[in-house]
């Protein structure tokens, strides 16, 4: 268990120092380095900031002072919102990105559940059915449609939902509606198809047969061993959430640091962009050991350190 | 117990009787069979002739259409549905879906976004299914150390987040690609839809080359992979003439499943703003530039992000389908 845990975790590091390199490396695309904008600063300004930085040293330099103020938490301070750092910028934004995506990963994992659970156990009839228009419907729509489309629904024409910001409970209903529409389909999916599974397995004919109710077989019995591959999905689905987060946070308007990300790269705020995509790649990379340490912790067939 | 035969069953047989042994069906093939299943499939023939008529619509009509998708009509901004404005010519063609705020007709630029998606959706699939068949097939025909780091690397690739990092380079390609803007193609393609190009290729092969590892893995203990070795075939020869032929099924159903994969993220990238440039329209980035204007112009939005889902709906259901009538190991659900 601990082989495996401290395995996982060594790759997962490498991973992230994998992603700050890519990213470091990637910034030299960009001729002129980071700080040329459209409206370049002017030459003095360019020395102290390149001299802050250390961007005339030469670039192996450069690169170690990178890692090591990394290492130190040090991200650097944004060029287009002036006077704020990365860091601050990003501890603003990410506890209302993860507010919302806490609300949609439990509103999908709940309602996935119980849909997919239902329409196991009603197979073939017309709930089965309308289920399962709804699942594909929900995993081929995307979700700037399903936002835009909730968005002219209840707040246009409808006018029963506010449709920018966050600001009180009711705020908080289309914005997580539309980030866990696609998430919640997938697992309805996956769901349905391991409870029929299980649904078809011996100790389901025992566990009727003594006499049980169909709704505790279904989900005292039946679910604990039709959730696992809902548990796999955790992973996806976290990164999913992420990446649909962006364009929510647009659609939505939410001062998230989804929406960080997103100006940030139409904006060209180099030390922004680098700061936030290596926050959400340690962020999701990490939230994955997380659930693959979990996985192998509920599943007791699963055998660690087995191969 | 009592015992009892019938006589006749111990009669030699005869006429009728005697060719109910016989095969009577001619023999199915592996692709006849496949299709034979494929037509069974209504919501899959549907989706099929959705995609021909989609395709149609994308690739030929402009052809024929009045209007150009980046042609800016002076005074006939904002037009409304079917409608033309007072300074056209009388009896000109009306703009189906009316105009936008520079002028140009929407039904234009919906067909250019969605012959921009499907080509998106199919290089990037074909990218995928050369880069991931022979990555795996190699991958897993060599076995031993060369799978171990091989697959190390697939993992690694597979653990990056790869919407940022898709995002990253499509922000910084354009630099290094915009000094070869002179060239002809790459100006025709545009810089955003070659970084999108490159990405796929390099971030999107690895699930497609799990896959094909793990049937060219028991695809290699075959007889006729010995008897090929013994001839003296090499492994290039092996692997490209044997074992790739050979999962052919799982090959073809996962490039399918690819393409809306691939047009998801297309639209969800130009959206965001950061896919195709203009003036080449998308489908995903006509719904940005339409969400400005969503409360008096919503058929703006309507018309792309309906048409674009119902590409994606239709391209799954098909691609459900060929994996049901091709590979029904593979099938997931139900």
């Amino acid at each position: 268990m601990f082989k495996y845990i401290f395995k996982r975790v060594l790759f997962a590091l490498l991973t992230i120092f994998i992603v700050s390199t890519l990213t470091f490396s990637v910034m030299f695309l960009i001729p002129g380095g980071p700080f040329l904008a459209e409206k370049a600063p002017s030459a003095a300004t360019l020395e102290a900031l390149n001299k802050k930085y250390g961007l005339d040293q030469p670039k192996p330099v450069q690169y170690r002072n990178y890692i090591a103020r990394l290492m130190r938490g040090d991200m650097g301070v944004s060029l287009k919102q002036r006077g704020r750092t990365v860091n601050e910028i990003i501890a603003a934004g990410f506890p209302v990105s993860a507010r919302l995506g806490g609300m949609a990963v439990l509103l999908a994992l709940f309602a996935g559940v119980a849909f997919g659970s239902v329409a196991a156990y009603k197979r073939g009839k017309t709930l089965d059915n309308l289920i399962m228009i709804f699942v594909t419907m929900g995993i081929s729509v995307p979700g700037f449609v399903v936002s835009t489309v909730l968005l002219i629904i209840f707040g246009v024409k409808l006018k029963i939902l506010p449709t920018l910001g966050l600001e009180t409970p009711k705020h908080y209903i289309l914005p997580v509606l539309a980030l866990s529409l696609y998430p919640m389909a997938y697992i309805s999916r996956l769901c349905r198809s391991s409870m029929l599974d299980v649904l078809g397995q011996d100790y389901m004919r025992t566990a009727r047969a003594k006499g049980l109710s169909s709704f505790r077989c279904l989900f005292k019995h039946a679910l604990r061993n039709a959730i696992l591959p809902v548990v796999t999905y955790l992973g996806p689905m976290l990164a999913y959430i992420m990446t649909g987060s962006f364009v929510i946070e647009k659609v939505f308007t939410i001062p998230g640091v989804g929406n960080a990300f997103i100006t940030s790269t139409l904006s060209r705020d180099y030390p922004l962009i680098m700061g936030t995509t290596i926050f959400l790649a340690a962020l999701i990379i990490t939230m994955n050991v997380v659930v693959d340490i979990l996985y192998k912790v509920i599943d007791p067939r699963i055998k660690l350190g087995a191969k | 117990m009592d015992i009892t035969f019938a006589e006749d069953d111990f009669l030699p047989a005869s006429g009728e009787s005697r060719r109910a042994g016989d095969i009577m069906r001619e023999s199915v093939g592996f692709w006849k069979d496949g299709f034979r299943r494929l037509r069974r499939n209504k919501l899959a023939v549907v989706s099929f002739f959705v995609i021909i008529i989609v395709i149609i619509i994308a690739f030929a009509v402009p052809a024929f259409f009045p209007y150009d998708y980046k042609e800016q009509i002076r005074g006939a901004e904002n037009v409304g549905i079917m409608r033309n404005s007072p300074s056209e010519a009388a009896g000109s063609f009306p703009h189906l879906l009316g105009t936008d705020t520079l002028g140009r007709d929407i039904a234009a630029r919906i067909m250019i976004g969605s012959r921009i998606s499907l080509l998106v959706g199919l290089v990037s699939s074909l990218l995928i299914l050369l880069i991931g068949s022979l990555y795996g097939a190699a991958a897993g025909y060599f076995g031993g150390y060369v799978d171990i780091v091989m697959m190390r690397v697939v993992d690694l690739i597979y653990s990056i987040p790869d919407i940022l990092i898709i995002i990253l380079l499509s922000v910084t390609l354009k630099y290094p690609l915009s000094r070869f803007s002179g060239h002809a193609w790459v100006s025709n393609l545009g810089v955003g839809l070659i970084s999108i190009f490159i990405v796929f290729a390099l971030l999107y092969w690895v699930g497609m080359a799990r896959i094909v590892r793990g049937q060219v893995m028991s695809l290699k203990e075959n007889d006729y992979v010995m008897a090929a070795k013994a001839m003296g075939a090499g492994s290039w020869h092996i692997i490209r003439r044997h074992l790739l032929k050979n999962c052919i099924g799982t090959l073809i159903v996962t490039t399918t499943l690819q393409i809306p994969s691939a047009i998801f993220t297309e639209s969800f990238l130009s959206f965001l703003g950061l896919g195709v440039s203009a003036p080449l329209p998308s489908l995903g980035s006509m719904c940005s530039d339409a969400l400005s204007g969503m409360y008096t112009y919503p058929y703006r939005l309507v018309a792309p992000a309906a048409l674009l889902s119902l590409i994606i709906l239709s391209l799954n259901l098909f691609g459900d389908g060929l994996r049901d009538a091709f590979d029904p190991r593979m099938k997931t659900s139900d």
